[in-house]
């Protein structure tokens, strides 16, 4: 099963196995990390799954759409050109050893 | 002095957003969340689309796994009836027997689906759909129904309308209005969902109310219209809108007005007692009647969407924490059908004048709903981007005019961002 690194403001690592088909979100959900909040739960209606990709790495994720680079403007934290909104990102095996930055504040 | 205890009654995403929030902003006493339904808190969005279509299980409803809740030491009391509010001894009276205490209280008891009052209705096969059990109830008819009607051509209506053709139902909506979905969007997107759904091969009937549902061994076999016809079905779903669950705060005294009265810090008239979510009636600058916020005579409105929920669930919060900031939040809602993606930004119902942006035949297009000359929301098909700047716009005083909305050349993110200033 791919492995999804999520990295907290503070440093701290969490590795989870996602199974392919889920997004970089719900295996956060699932597994209660803290820092993802999601509230409208996948349907790109909000910007609180924000993520920032590892810099080396945002050639291996899924082209963003036209209406998730909108709904990017509502991000809580600062934008920048590795942000993504995590619903966004369906983990597939290409994705194994992914890491995302936990931003600051979701809301 | 024992540390505080805030109960919140109704598990569904207010009730959730509340108890979360409450920890997130440091609350160290006891939180207590009742629900009646068994299950843990859920989104309920996807029980009229992807849950209902298959393209989503179970384990991706939930608002949180279980073990967040011991985590976070949030006392979850799933299947639990609340059957009194004790306001004087700051007591719940709980359907199993036993009672909680509280010093704060929360009421995110959300509404009820709204029965319809016609002979047949309790014959096999005619369902409503509002919660998790009557979405599993459907998701396993579908799968043998061939021929659905649907009565009320709400947002859960057409989204279920939408799936069930999918499925491969023959699908015909009946509307007791002329206008699916009039309640919350203007002419031209009634018109526009109405026409797709034809175009998706829903029969629809609008201005027709139903006189009963007809039936032969205790099932379900067609619908008589007002009008005198007979329409066949082997599941009839009603969604008619709902009920506020105000009851019990009624019979604690508390004001009730198409749903529980509150403040603009969603407090009650008691001040230790709160409203959230689809239950309450509060007061907005964004309600289609009273006035602007610059006179501060607001309107009201109970609104039913995941927005008011968690926005007003972590407003509750704050309250209870001691920052004490009324609720003002811009309003929005979705609603998938087929392949459409409604948006709505603000509240539309109640304009005097709307313009177009894009094109409907297109299948791309917002209306820009505008009352006294001052932009009140936004309806967006297929149009996020639009969305987007009609929320950051209605954030504060738009300074929009009709003619520049309808303007496609006139840059609407540059003018967002000349007010982004203010």
């Amino acid at each position: 099963m791919p492995k999804i690194t999520y990295v907290h403001p503070n440093g701290t690592r969490e590795v989870l196995d996602v199974p392919v088909g889920t997004s970089v979100m719900r295996g956060a959900i699932l597994n209660g990390i803290d820092g993802i909040v999601a509230e409208c739960g996948g349907e790109m209606m909000c910007a609180t799954c924000h993520v920032y990709v590892e810099e080396d790495q945002l050639g291996r994720t899924p082209t963003q759409s036209e209406d998730e680079k909108a709904m990017l403007e509502f991000t809580a934290s600062e934008r920048r050109p590795n942000s993504r909104l995590s619903c966004q990102l369906v983990v597939t095996d290409e994705l194994d050893g992914l890491v995302v930055h936990l931003p600051e504040t979701q809301v | 002095m024992p540390p505080p205890v805030v109960a919140v009654i109704g598990t569904g995403q207010a009730g959730f957003q509340t108890a979360a929030s409450l920890r997130q902003d440091g609350f160290a006493g006891r939180i207590v969340l009742i629900g009646d339904e068994p299950a843990p808190p859920y989104q309920r969005p996807p029980l009229s689309k992807s849950y209902l279509a298959g393209d989503s299980s179970l384990d991706e409803l939930w608002l949180r796994p279980e073990t967040f809740y011991t985590q976070h030491q949030i006392d979850l009391m799933a299947g639990e009836t609340v059957t009194a509010i004790d306001r004087t001894g700051h007591r719940l009276r709980l359907a199993s027997g036993g009672e909680v205490s509280w010093d704060h209280l929360v009421l995110a008891t959300g509404a009820r689906y709204r029965p319809l009052a016609v002979p047949g209705v309790e014959l096999d096969g005619v369902l409503p759909l509002r919660t998790l059990a009557d979405a599993d109830i459907l998701r396993e008819r579908l799968d043998h129904a061939h021929e659905v009607v649907v009565v009320g051509a709400g947002f859960i209506g057409l989204e279920f309308a939408s799936v069930a053709i999918a499925r491969g139902a023959a699908v015909h909506i009946v509307e007791i209005t002329h206008h699916p979905m009039g309640r919350v969007v203007s002419a031209a997107t009634s018109r526009f969902f109405t026409n797709a759904h034809i175009d998706w091969g829903a029969q629809v009937s609008l201005g027709t109310g139903v006189a009963r549902i007809l039936g032969a061994d205790g099932r379900a076999t067609g619908v008589e219209t007002t009008d005198g016809r007979h329409l066949p079905a082997d599941l009839v779903l009603i969604c008619i809108g709902v009920i506020p669950n105000a009851e019990l705060a009624g019979e604690a005294g508390l004001a009730v007005d198409n749903g529980i009265v509150v403040d603009e810090y969603l407090a009650t008239q008691d001040p230790r007692i709160f409203a959230i979510g689809d239950c309450a009636n509060f007061p907005t600058p964004f309600a289609p009647t009273g006035h602007t916020r610059g006179l501060k005579v607001l309107g009201r409105v109970r609104l039913e969407s995941v927005q008011n929920a968690v926005d007003q669930g972590r407003c509750a919060a704050a309250q209870i924490a001691g920052q004490r900031a009324p609720y003002d939040k811009v309003p929005w809602f979705w609603s998938d059908q087929g392949d459409v993606k409604l948006q709505i930004a603000g509240i539309t119902q109640g304009h005097d004048a709307s313009v177009l942006r894009g094109d409907p035949e297109g299948g791309r297009f917002s209306v820009f709903c505008f009352r006294a000359g001052r932009l009140i929301g936004v309806e967006s098909v297929n149009q996020t981007a639009d969305h987007v700047v009609a929320r950051r716009l209605l954030a504060g005083d738009p300074k929009l005019t009709p003619q520049q909305a309808a303007d496609e050349s006139y840059d609407l993110r540059a003018h967002a961002r000349s007010l982004a200033g203010r």
